[in-house]
């Protein structure tokens, strides 16, 4: 197994590769200092945008450069591989926090007695009450922190900003010198006879043109560096490479770049310098990164300075470096919603162009070899699949999924462009638009859409059967609807559901819109914001409604889960009676303990979600519609509206350890349903009759739901493997589905991973929306993934 | 004759012709194969499979049953199989799901409905609707002449998946409707096929050679098992049939016996003898598909 790690297409990358595998992700606490010494230079005397992109360009100015042997592509958060930046202003990290999270068993990094001392005095004097963290918790109302407290819904800006942002053409097109000149314009239109705005707009004008600033000077600097390493260097090939990395930076990100090389480069200081900025969900993605690297890609292969195995290899090389970049670190509730190092960034291959053209060319496959030669699960490596892609670009999509790693996932374009538009963008900008996150839709380079949290749609009904106590902890929760055992009719009982929904959507939303507008005041984003269409011409915030289209979205959680407790309490309680509703609550209480007969009819005798079933996939309608009807139509505080994904992370298996055991048999404290896929175990009709279950839901009323199918290799193997699954995917797609991932892996395996975690380091596993190693989760999720279904047909 | 029972209806089917179909697996089958692995489809009549492992006598079933066909004494649970009339009632009472019942009617209406729910992926595969037993043509003909009948309308590739040993005349209704003959081919040695199966080899060979001149597309299934037919001679005398009466084949199978039917013979309350029968190994079938390909048949697989 050791073998694997020696992943990449000669020496060079998998000595970098290496490193980034094998080094501990870690605290690095410059940034934080450094923040800490810009705020008390310039606090008070210039805006609130002007203080973050002065902040921005004092930490571009001082921070410590790395250039890693072998290294083509440059530029590092820290001082190596793995260091991971905090964000004070976000959240001040105590003492304790940080020591948990050197101690705990997964998602840890290393803190060292130095980085302590400076945390203890140095961070924590200036930042304490002036997080956005503690500005939030406070302006929060107590029905909100009781709710938030139990479980109900996850709060996404707690300790991370508002982000989830893709880059556009736009990155290729123009320098940082070319975006001044614009900021320059914007700011000689301003109307200050008018526009009482005017003065809001100059400041984060101003704020955007220092952003620039910021970022032209570290690439200066990285090119600085790299000649001077150059005049030192012994090795020949070396010195050249250096110097050719000096050129670069002579370039970009100052200027647009001119080849292949330089477009990777000027994507990666942009990368860079978003999540430097601040800590945004989801780092920042390249998203059509094939389409807007092909015109380079074929200039340079024609002027013959560049192959297509130096194309790969620089493409691996920047695969490393989004390796490189651990999430910063989380903790509290933001850790269980998402427990993992990944940080989210993510790459959409293929799908159609702005003209609506097929958009697979050459560099498609070289992202694709290089997915399949990395199998690295950072970044985010995923295919749009539109009916106008070959099938040859499908099946090699597939190939590289079937060797068990998780990636890369499918997202069906045809439906993005339907979904984007539904939700009011322009047919170009629909094109231009994809996945980023887990599965969540946008326009990209164009758009805002910021997740607020998840929404745990089982749980409201557990306080739904109990009048609105939770049963966890015996506080009354949610509006007193009733004792369940008075409704005498299945209606009466979803009547006092979906007051219990709105009652608590009410409390989120407030919640959310009272956050928007912290971030809006306190937290601007101006390098963000030269990157997002309109802001510049708007001279408005990324984070107050600058953005051309503004999204908050929420993600129900749940959908199997739910799906069965009501058909478990319908068709038991209401249409067969079998049983009455004091005895499922009972049995529920009891955690199903000496309840036999009621566990067998609920698990074995009613009817699941996930079998192309008309009655259980009836009531996943009833609730996704009431959900998505219920949210989609209130506005937020940027001017957009509130949208709806279907998505987890790993917020799952939070949100079922806040709950008793349910109706449908799942025991408490155990994960709910993930994403949209069935509950474990209750799928029990192959995977046709689970796509057509998940289809019934109207895929384009959301901004992305997540679908994941478990195979076993056989199921995938060879040509005609392979074209089974294609046609899998396409008839998902056919039938408006989102998104389909696929983990490839025996159940054996898994066992024996988890009992010898060591032995299988690198087994990669498709968690919900990521990838990830299976070392790194928690034992709750890695037995999640053991139990979902296997779906294994046709014989091996 | 009474209504067809179906035992299995098998989506996601990947392995019994084009594409991605489904498979219905009609109860009952004039042959009693030795081999056969799924023991349940041999039966004319609804037949209860009980799991003794999951069975913890709790007698539950015992009270339940109307033709008072369970017997309990002594800790253990006896079905009174001549008894029992497949009614189903035990199931619901057994809790721990030790009790399943083989063989359930469908109105033909009911059975297009449910195979049409998988309509988009035999489009988008190539695949369909594949009918399998048990024997499919041993069944109610006037049934699966019309299920076929409406399927073919419906546009669905219907594939028929048949030991042969039916009246031509039953082949002969349904072929307007179908799309192949999934064909078997066990024993060329006409009194060892009786010996294994229960019936000589001579009506199927005959309906081979009508279908062939009938124009059935017919894909040749040869299940090959070591103690019984996985011999260079059967196989030799399987080419020189095929070659000798010019049968149209479109494609050959090699189906490699695997030994994973004997539990079900438990639950039927039925010994399985598996003596002597065992997979062949990789390397003969892997020579037995170059010697069919020598001999003119291109479009050969070893595995369904």
């Amino acid at each position: 197994m050791a073998g694997r790690q020696e992943r990449g297409m000669n020496d060079r990358v998998k000595k970098l590769r290496k490193l980034s595998v094998e080094t501990q992700p870690h605290i690095y606490i410059e940034r934080a200092v450094l923040e800490t010494e810009a705020y008390q230079m310039y606090e008070g005397k210039v805006s609130i945008p002007e203080l973050r992109a002065l902040t921005l360009k004092h930490i571009f100015s001082h921070k410590k450069l790395y250039i890693g042997d072998g290294e083509l592509i440059v530029g590092e958060k820290g001082d190596h591989p793995q260091s991971a930046p905090t964000f004070p202003e976000l959240c001040c990290h105590t003492l304790e926090d940080m020591h948990n999270m050197h101690g705990r068993d997964v998602v840890n990094f290393t803190v060292t007695e130095e980085d302590l001392k400076i945390q203890e005095e140095k961070i924590i004097p200036y930042w304490e009450g002036r997080s956005m963290r503690q500005k939030i918790l406070s302006s929060m109302t107590e029905e909100w922190r009781e709710a938030y407290a139990a479980g109900i819904f996850t709060e996404f800006m707690e300790q991370r900003g508002p982000g989830h942002t893709v880059g556009s053409v736009k990155l290729y097109e123009k320098g940082y010198l070319d975006y001044q000149n614009d900021i320059k314009e914007a700011l000689a239109k301003l109307d200050y006879k008018t526009d009482p705005e005017a003065l809001n707009r100059r400041d984060q004008l101003n704020a955007m043109y220092i952003a620039c600033d910021a970022i032209m000077i570290l690439g200066k600097r990285y090119g600085e560096l790299a000649r001077e390493m150059a005049a030192q260097c012994a090795d020949e090939q070396r010195k050249k490479e250096l110097l050719q990395i000096a050129a670069n930076c002579d370039v970009v990100p100052a200027h647009k770049p001119e080849t292949f090389y330089q477009a990777i480069q000027t994507y990666w200081f942009t990368h860079l310098a978003v999540t430097t900025e601040l800590n945004p969900w989801d780092a920042y993605s390249p998203g059509h990164f094939d389409q807007h690297l092909a015109p380079f890609y074929e200039r340079d292969t024609e002027a013959g300075i560049l192959t297509r195995d130096q194309a790969l290899e620089l493409m691996e090389c920047l695969w490393v470096k989004f390796y490189n970049q651990p999430a910063p670190p989380k903790v509290g509730i933001t850790l269980k919603e998402s427990s993992t190092y990944t940080d989210f960034a993510n790459i959409n291959t293929g799908g159609v162009t702005p003209e609506g053209e097929d958009g697979v060319n050459e560099v498609s496959y070289i992202i694709l070899d290089c997915m399949d030669e990395m199998q690295l699960v950072q970044p985010n490596s995923n295919v749009q699949i539109s009916r106008k892609n070959p099938r040859k670009f499908l099946k090699r999509a597939c190939e590289v999924a079937s060797k068990g790693w998780g990636q890369p996932a499918f997202y069906n374009t045809e439906a993005i462009i339907q979904e984007l538009m539904n939700a009011g963008k322009s047919l170009e900008d629909a094109r231009k638009g994809g996945c980023s996150g887990c599965v969540e839709t946008g326009a990209f380079g164009n758009e805002a859409y910021i997740l607020q949290g998840y929404f745990n749609l089982p749980k409201v009904f557990e306080l739904t059967l109990f009048n609105g106590v939770d049963q966890v902890t015996g506080k009354q929760l949610g509006p007193q609807t009733g004792e369940a055992k008075d409704f005498k009719t299945f209606d009466q009982l979803w009547e006092a559901y979906i007051t219990q929904i709105n009652y608590f959507l009410d409390i989120k939303v407030r919640g959310s819109n009272v956050i928007e507008a912290l971030y809006a005041k306190y937290m601007p984003v101006p390098f963000l914001s030269i990157l997002t269409n309109d802001c510049i011409a708007s001279g408005k915030d990324y984070n107050a409604g600058g953005a051309r289209y503004n999204t908050s979205v929420i993600q129900g959680v749940g959908t199997g889960t739910i799906a069965d407790c009501l058909s478990a309490v319908k068709y038991n309680v209401y249409d067969k009676q079998t049983f009455t509703m004091e005895e499922l609550l009972a049995a529920m209480k009891a955690n199903f303990e000496d309840c036999d007969r009621i566990l067998h009819l609920v698990r074995d005798k009613t009817p699941k979600y996930g079998n192309d079933d008309d009655y259980a996939d009836g009531l996943m309608k009833k609730v996704f519609n009431y959900f998505v009807d219920n949210v989609s139509a209130r506005p937020n505080m940027r001017g957009g509206m509130y949208r709806v994904d279907m998505l987890p992370t790993t917020c799952h298996v939070y949100f079922g350890d806040v709950m008793i055991a349910s109706p449908n048999g799942r025991l408490a404290h155990k994960p709910v349903s993930e994403g949209i896929s069935p509950e474990k175990g209750a799928d029990t009709n192959g995977p046709t009759a689970v796509i057509k279950s998940c289809a019934k839901m109207d895929h384009l009323k959301t901004g992305g739901t997540l679908l994941n199918q478990k195979f076993t290799p056989a199921v995938v193997a060879g040509e005609q493997g392979l074209d089974n699954m294609a046609n899998l995917i396409r008839t998902y797609f056919d039938m408006d589905g989102h998104h389909i991932q696929f983990n490839v892996v025996c159940k054996e395996t898994l066992l024996e991973a988890q009992k010898n975690p060591e032995e299988y380091r690198d087994l990669i596993v498709r968690v919900a929306g990521y990838s990830d190693y299976f070392r790194n989760l928690d034992k709750p999720l890695q037995d999640e993934i053991i139990e979902r279904t296997e779906q294994d047909f046709g014989g091996c | 004759m009474s209504m067809p029972l179906v035992f299995n209806i098998q989506k996601y089917s990947i392995h019994d012709g084009e594409g991605i179909r489904t498979t219905v697996f009609f109860k009952g089958c004039p042959l009693s194969c030795l081999w056969c692995h799924n023991p349940e489809s041999q039966r004319y009549r609804k037949e209860l499979m009980y799991h003794a492992n999951r069975c913890a006598v709790c007698k539950a079933c015992a009270a339940v049953c109307p033709q008072k066909a369970v017997v309990c004494a002594a800790g253990t649970m006896r079905l009174e199989r001549d008894l029992c009339a497949g009614c189903g009632t035990c199931l619901d009472a057994c809790l721990l799901n030790a009790r399943e019942l083989a063989g359930r009617e469908y109105e033909i209406p009911d059975l297009v409905r449910e195979l049409e729910k998988d309509r988009m992926f035999y489009d988008q595969s190539g695949g369909g609707v594949t009918l399998s037993g048990g024997e499919v043509l041993a069944q109610d003909m006037d049934y699966i002449e019309e299920l076929a009948r409406r399927l073919h309308q419906k546009g669905f590739s219907v594939n028929f998946d048949t030991c042969g040993h039916v009246p031509y005349e039953h082949i002969r209704r349904v072929l307007p409707y179908a799309d192949t003959f999934l064909y078997d081919i066990k024993l060329m040695d006409s009194e060892k096929h009786r010996v294994y199966t229960g019936v000589d080899n001579r009506l199927i060979l005959e309906n081979l050679k009508r279908l062939s001149a009938d124009g059935g597309k017919i894909n040749i299934r040869l299940p090959l098992i070591e103690g019984v037919n996985a011999t260079d001679q059967h196989t030799g005398a399987v080419i020189a049939f095929l070659r000798d009466n010019r049968i149209s084949v479109y494609r050959v199978n090699l189906l490699k016996y695997h030994g994973t039917g004997g539990g079900k013979y438990d639950k039927l309350g039925r010994c399985y003898d598996e003596g002597g029968m065992a997979p062949p190994s990789q390397q003969w079938l892997e020579q037995t598909a170059e010697t069919f390909r020598q001999n003119g048949f291109l479009n050969i697989h070893i595995g369904g």
